[in-house]
């Protein structure tokens, strides 16, 4: 069946009421529960889709209201971000780093209201490059080999590179501690727990959830505890403001890039929505005309850049599930597993044999991107509005709202624990004037690092000349070098042509 | 002309054989010891679905991730040890793991096996323009040459994934130890590598084939199960009848708090038997990709005892326990 005929066939289903309903359903739900700090997309699609089986539907209704909640939960991560500084999962810890600093400055309606077209427009694009080449880039994607992994991971350090700003020593130590946190557990490729101290609770290593939970959101809440303590607390300005056209402009680029780096990362079975976000904040940084001197401060492109990314990978993990049967990311993981409760068998086959639920799922992706941007856009302020409740009802609140997250997905109180232990690790980081995003990225990208790296020599029986044997890995060092390299050249440039033209 | 005994005697009967009158499970429970969406989830889903006409209330199934499965078995040896309305899932991968001593101090003897979900077997994968037309071929390349081909799967090394390909190698007396083993993140990403290229042969389970037979990507070389397998896999030979003494069989069960009340234990075990009687339950693990491996109560508590103290034997040949 060809892309035009089968996308008609996949939006008679998505259209019918029942799904129309569904679709709608399921992106308002997602929202809310994406907008909760603790609960993202892989807890929500896992909460959920007991409920979606228990309500009789068919499969492919029942899809596509676990996949509406899947990437309005991707939408809503945003929320916490901007308002609380409290990220809601993993992917939503670079939308903090510019999008509550536009909060704190009186403008939550504006962040929130771009983000809403950020997001948009990466899980939109994610979704046409889906129907257009879906076979095509699953089978590029499987030939990504662990090296090849190895040298996305150097890429994405180097376009990190950019974070290391102020203090480069604190922001490597930082990179580091993450790095140690994602050496807990069982080593794969020996068998041998590390540092578990004979904790059963560690075994499999820790979640990207409680690190994400504890080190931002927890360490966030003490600070708020100690600004009203200390009675250093401000009142946020909440001004009325929303996007405009004009900043649509500024970071249409932006979007664009971004958008189509987080889809291919999200491609990619392995890496997701965070290293999505990371890269794609990085580039920006790393492009911007001033040289990334105003990110971190409430820059609009630091904003758009990881919510376009982190969208469009939501989309782009669709891809390897829906044409090979490979998840490519958590959620993805549980959306397989919700085929297969509904014996509808994933792979190769599902678009010849389902295709009302292949195409129908698409189809309601292009539908449930419009409805989400339109449920987003009039909340924005009505979000914004949070910020008036009083701190002294707001923090408990959060707490509540962050522990109920962690155990509902996790049922184990020991990451309760675990979280309040990685906070108060956390706001001691943060006293000592460490910033926390290299922390987090050291944990999630170190951890890949590592894994494929020995993947890779495990694969060629220790020789080390794989990691550059591959086409695709010689690509990405090249890139790796260009975006380390290219913004020294270009400020280098600016400084002589001032020199001459003074 | 009924005496009153016989009356009683056949009212008893009755209550014996109608499953629902298990008036002891109350809000009966099944906790999958991993996220949802995997092994664990479909266990106990089977329990949920297959054992609905046996039980007065809807069975609930909760997840309790951490340490592979050793954060329930820790509560369920420590605080609920008695719970009579929860059952636990377990694989085999568990039980590799009490014989390896990854649940620390806890053993088999911690807990009372109470019923199966089903099996499934090892299977020995390939790409389809893979030069190992058949397991012979790999075999021999690894006799030529142990480090010659790339094995990989979803599991660490010393998971039962990676036992697999280790009774594989001991069957021709290769050392397990010796091999080129790759521990993917799960079966998917280790699928994708095996059509990508990185890895040449797949250590897979049969269940998860399904999807992609007639799919014409892969090759399945053998199965690892203990005797032929029915349709859609009639036609794939065992590693035991080609030569080969290599079998995994994947048991998928659940066990309890080793305080049960018999009165309880007995219960949920009768439960279990009942419901292997009938179709709808042989459907249910059908769909579920399993076969059937149906047993109950003390003969399984007995059986996967055993089967606990023969992986301790393998592991330690393996070298993977002193």
């Amino acid at each position: 069946m060809d892309v035009i005929s089968g996308l008609s066939s996949g939006f008679a289903v998505a259209l019918l009421p029942l799904n129309l309903f569904l679709v709608l359903v399921g992106c308002f739900a997602g929202t809310l529960i994406g907008s909760l700090p603790g609960i993202g997309p892989i807890n929500g699609v896992a909460i959920l889709l007991p409920i979606a089986y228990g309500l009789g539907l068919p499969p492919e209704s029942a899809l596509i209201l676990l996949a509406g909640i899947y990437y309005g939960a991707e939408y809503g991560g945003r929320i916490s971000s901007i308002l609380l500084n409290v990220p809601g999962d993993a992917g939503a810890v670079m939308t903090t780093l510019d999008g509550n600093p536009l909060a704190r400055k009186g403008e939550a309606g504006r962040a929130l209201s771009l983000s809403a077209v950020a997001s948009f427009c990466g899980g939109t694009i994610a979704v046409i490059l889906m129907s257009l080449f879906g076979p095509l880039l699953a089978s590029f994607a499987v030939t990504f080999s662990p090296a090849d992994y190895v040298a996305l991971m150097v890429f994405a350090f180097a376009s990190l590179a950019s974070l290391v700003g102020k203090n480069p020593i604190k922001t490597l130590l930082g990179a580091l501690m993450g790095l140690m946190l994602a050496t807990i557990g069982i080593d794969a490729n020996t068998g041998v727990a590390r540092y578990t101290f004979g904790i059963p609770d560690i075994l499999a290593g820790i979640d990207f959830l409680i690190v994400v939970i504890g080190l931002f959101g927890m360490a966030e809440l003490i600070h708020m505890v100690e600004v009203q303590v200390s009675g250093k607390l401000k009142l946020l300005p909440i001004g009325k403001s929303f996007v405009s056209w004009r900043d649509i402009m500024t970071v249409k680029w932006t979007i664009l890039r971004s958008s189509l780096i987080g889809f291919f990362i999200g491609v990619l079975p392995g890496t997701g929505a965070s290293v999505a976000s990371a890269v794609t904040y990085g580039t920006e940084k790393r492009l911007d005309p001033d040289g990334g001197r105003t990110f971190g401060q409430g820059n609009i492109r630091g904003l758009a850049a990881p919510e376009a990314g982190n969208n469009g990978a939501a989309g782009g993990a669709m891809v390897p599930m829906l044409t090979l049967g490979i998840p490519g990311s958590g959620t993805t993981a549980i959306l397989l597993g919700a085929l297969l409760l509904f014996n509808v068998q994933p792979g190769p086959l599902m678009f010849e044999m389902r295709p009302e639920i292949a195409w129908g799922l698409i189809a309601s992706m292009y539908i449930g991107n419009v409805a989400l941007l339109v449920i987003n856009l009039p909340m924005a302020g009505l979000f914004a509005r949070m910020l008036t409740i009083p701190q002294k009802y707001l923090t408990p609140l959060i707490a509540v709202l962050a522990f109920i997250g962690v155990y509902s997905v996790v049922g184990n109180p020991f990451d309760l624990y675990m979280i309040i232990a990685l906070g108060l690790f956390g706001w001691v980081l943060r006293k000592l004037d460490f910033a926390l995003a290299p922390v987090i990225l050291g944990f999630v990208l170190g951890g890949l690092f590592e894994d494929n790296l020995r993947r890779a020599l495990s694969i060629s029986g220790g020789d080390w000349s794989i990691l550059v044997s591959s086409g695709n890995s010689i690509v990405l060092y090249g890139l790796a070098v260009l975006i380390v390299a290219v913004p020294v050249w270009l400020a280098r440039r600016q400084r002589s042509r001032v020199a001459t033209d003074g | 002309m009924k005496s009153p005994l016989k009356v009683a005697a056949i009212a008893l009967a009755a209550t014996l054989m109608s499953g629902p009158a298990l008036a002891q499970i109350e809000k009966p429970e099944c906790v999958a010891p991993a996220k949802p969406g995997g092994g664990f989830d479909l266990t106990c889903r089977i329990a949920q679905q297959g054992l609905a006409p046996q039980l007065d209330d809807p069975m609930q199934v909760t997840f309790m991730p951490g340490g592979i499965g050793a954060v329930a078995i820790n509560l369920f040896a420590t605080t609920r040890t008695d719970d009579p309305n929860a059952i636990v899932a377990f694989s085999s991968g568990s039980l590799l793991n009490i014989a390896t001593g990854k649940f620390g101090k806890w053993t088999e003897d911690d807990v009372r096996f109470v019923g199966t979900a089903g099996a499934d077997f090892g299977a020995v994968v390939v790409r389809e323009d893979s030069p190992y037309q058949t397991l012979d071929d790999l075999m021999d390349a690894f006799k030529e040459d142990v480090k010659g081909v790339v094995v990989g799967a979803g599991g660490s090394v010393g998971s039962q994934d990676w036992m697999k390909a280790a009774l594989l190698l001991k069957s021709i007396g290769e050392e397990p130890r010796a091999m080129r083993y790759v521990a993917f993140d799960g079966g998917g990403d280790a699928i994708a590598g095996l059509l990508g290229g990185s890895i040449q042969a797949y250590m897979g389970d049969v269940g998860e084939m399904v999807p992609h037979l007639g799919a014409g990507q892969m090759r399945i070389l053998a199965l690892m199960s203990p005797e032929r397998l029915p349709e859609p896999f009639a036609e794939y030979p065992t590693a035991i009848e080609l030569g080969y003494d290599a079998e995994w069989t994947i048991l998928r069960g659940f066990y309890m708090g080793k305080d049960v009340s018999d009165e309880a234990y007995n219960a949920w075990a009768d439960a279990f038997k009942a419901a292997y009687e009938t179709e709808a339950f042989a459907q249910i693990q059908k769909e579920k990709g399993l076969m059937p491996l149906n047993m109950a109560g003390d003969e399984l508590d007995a059986s996967v005892k055993k089967r606990i103290a023969n992986l301790r034997d393998v592991a330690r040949e393996a070298g993977l326990i002193e």
